[in-house]
């Protein structure tokens, strides 16, 4: 539905994005990963047309953004990062105005602003003025407003940014609760919650893709991907002995030690040769050795390892 | 352009203007400066003439600190504050949302401007004005306003500063008046007619004091509108450009 192809967009001497290309269908949440200055904002701000590209470009359904900008305008729900608004009118005033501006009129606008602020929870703050208002409110007027007309395309920049924990889950759950029948594009450096909503997730850097695929995906090119935690009840003096023997176990590629301090516990981290997985084979040998074990866990990876290695090129 | 976008764009900036104590401060101000100017400067009763011709020729004076001042926050607080962003990415154009701009900060002034009837109503008490006249000297001062308000809003494109903004518009606004100016004429005496003529052409004093005279010319409406449309033109130009910094 989304078409992104070849984006370049240079501001003087900087390339802030870099021939990004990408497409994006109805029922996926998008995740847009990457450090600060990656170039997530200005990708945005030229699919939603704010932007003109330097060179290449966006199209949904077919739509160019830059021939055809008010038939995609009208299809786009936009959260700005920093969530902007215009502060001396109130929450209510502003929701009508977007209201208006998106073409609705008498009982449809209404329904469409009363439904609006009852899905993200602005009942309490409708006749306060947008200024006045706490920065959670702030982010949800934003939201308001990028969703108020039902968008088949919701870009949002930094959603999240600035919430507390209970404000987050909220707009994770909102997120959710439309993402069968649209294609969100949300960017964030908060990889938790890319598990949280997104069903695909891509790492900018530099203003390049350097990885996109499903979360799980992602944590696969994780040096932890099925590695195994294994904590061993025995002594500090037993350590030398049982690190040498669990690097004899086939398919073990390396191990680090987490913990092996006198407190009666052996902790280690163990890791596979590539792509290989040696619950198994671990399992056995501890079977084998009568070892007692404390606790043993296989890792799936951990997408901030695969971020910092991928961004950071370390 | 979509009338239907430009009225609704028009509606919300028109009531920003009242959503904050700066169209009453703006109000009060016209209001106190016009009668001092018409009153004491113009020496309104000393002339004994039933007419609003003292009230009118200081306009271009009053217009030149206070439209900048109305104007100035017009693009630099969009930009400033990024409701630019949320603005230009909602279905209307940049051309639909300059004009709604200027529009509504020139239906404001006809507000202000509305508001000094009791000048009106005092001069028709005191004796029988020409009130055709008079209607021609509001018309003129309304033209003149748009001109000032078109410069305004290019200037307040150009910058997020709005103190930089005001500085700049009142010293483009005052070429425009002075280029009239007998003074600034006489300084081009050495030059040939033709460039003389061209310059005083310029000048909105030209233009307005020959309206407010009762004499609507037609050029002389076309001058002011032009003028209009063409930094209104340079605006949409200046935003497009100058948007994403
Ligand atoms: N208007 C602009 N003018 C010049 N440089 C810009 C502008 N906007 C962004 N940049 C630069 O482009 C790069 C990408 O910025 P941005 O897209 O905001 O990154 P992100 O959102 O990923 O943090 C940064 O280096 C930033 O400084
Ligand atoms: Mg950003």
């Amino acid at each position: 539905m989304v078409n992104i192809k070849n984006l370049y967009k240079e501001f003087g001497s900087l390339m802030a994005v870099d021939d990004i290309s990408f497409q994006v269908n109805r029922g996926e949440v998008l995740g847009f990963l990457g450090p600060n200055g990656a170039g997530k904002s200005t990708t945005m701000k030229m699919i939603t047309g704010f932007l003109t590209p330097s060179s290449g470009s966006v199209s949904v359904d077919g739509d160019d953004i830059v021939n055809d900008p008010i038939k995609v305008k009208q299809r786009l729900g936009y959260l700005p990062e920093g969530a902007p608004a215009y502060p001396d009118m109130t929450t209510i005033a502003f929701l009508d105005f977007i209201a208006e501006v998106r073409g609705f009129k008498g009982r449809e606008k209404s329904r469409r602003v009363d439904e609006t602020i009852q899905r993200v929870n602005l009942d309490k703050v409708v006749y306060q003025s947008i200024d006045t208002l706490s920065k959670g409110f702030k982010r949800r007027v934003g939201l308001a407003q990028a969703i108020l007309h039902d968008p088949d395309v919701l870009i949002l920049d930094e959603p999240t940014d600035g919430l507390d924990p209970n404000q987050k889950h909220e707009v994770r759950n909102l997120i959710q609760n439309m993402a069968k029948e649209k294609v969100i594009i949300l960017s964030t450096h908060i990889l938790e919650e890319v598990h949280a909503v997104c069903n695909r997730a891509i790492i900018i850097t530099n203003g390049k893709i350097v990885a996109d695929g499903t979360p799980t995906e992602l944590e696969a090119k994780s040096q932890y991907h099925n590695s195994i935690t294994i904590s061993v009840r025995a002594a500090a003096d037993q350590a030398n002995e049982l690190r040498k023997s669990l690097l004899e176990v086939s398919g073990v590629y390396k191990l680090e030690a987490l913990s092996e301090g006198d407190s009666g516990l052996l902790t280690y981290q163990v890791f596979p040769e590539a792509n290989r997985s040696i619950i198994a084979e671990i399992s056995q040998h501890i079977h084998q050795q009568k070892w007692e074990i404390e606790e043993m866990f296989v890792n799936k990876g951990r997408l901030d390892d695969v971020f910092r290695t991928i961004t950071t090129g370390v | 352009m979509r009338f239907s976008q430009i009225s609704v764009l028009f509606k919300r900036e028109l009531s920003s203007y009242f959503a904050t104590p700066i169209a009453y401060v703006f109000i009060v101000i016209f209001l106190f400066l016009s009668g001092i100017f018409t009153f004491y400067l113009g020496n309104f009763f000393a002339l004994g003439q039933a007419d609003l011709s003292a009230f009118f020729t200081f306009h271009p004076w009053l217009y030149l600190f206070l439209i900048p001042a109305l104007t100035m926050r017009l693009w630099a607080e969009e930009r400033k504050s990024g409701s630019i962003e949320l603005l230009l990415t909602l279905p209307v154009t940049i051309g639909e949302a300059v004009v709604a701009k200027f529009l509504a900060a020139w239906a404001f002034t006809t507000i202000a401007l509305f508001l000094t009837f009791p000048m009106w109503m005092t001069v028709n008490y005191l004796g029988e004005p020409d009130n055709a006249v008079i209607a021609a000297g509001y018309l003129g001062s309304l033209l003149m306003a748009g001109a000032f308000l078109a410069i305004g809003s290019s200037i307040s494109a150009l910058t997020k500063n709005q103190v930089i903004a005001f500085v700049i518009t009142v010293v483009v606004c005052l070429v425009f008046i002075l280029s009239g100016f007998s003074m600034v004429l006489d300084f081009f005496s050495w030059a040939p007619q033709i460039i003389v003529e061209t310059i005083s052409s310029f000048s909105f004093l030209t233009h307005f004091y020959s309206v407010v005279k009762g004499v609507i010319d037609l050029r002389d409406i076309i001058y002011f509108l032009s003028l209009i449309t063409f930094w209104l033109f340079c605006t949409a130009i200046i935003i497009e450009m100058k948007k994403a910094d």
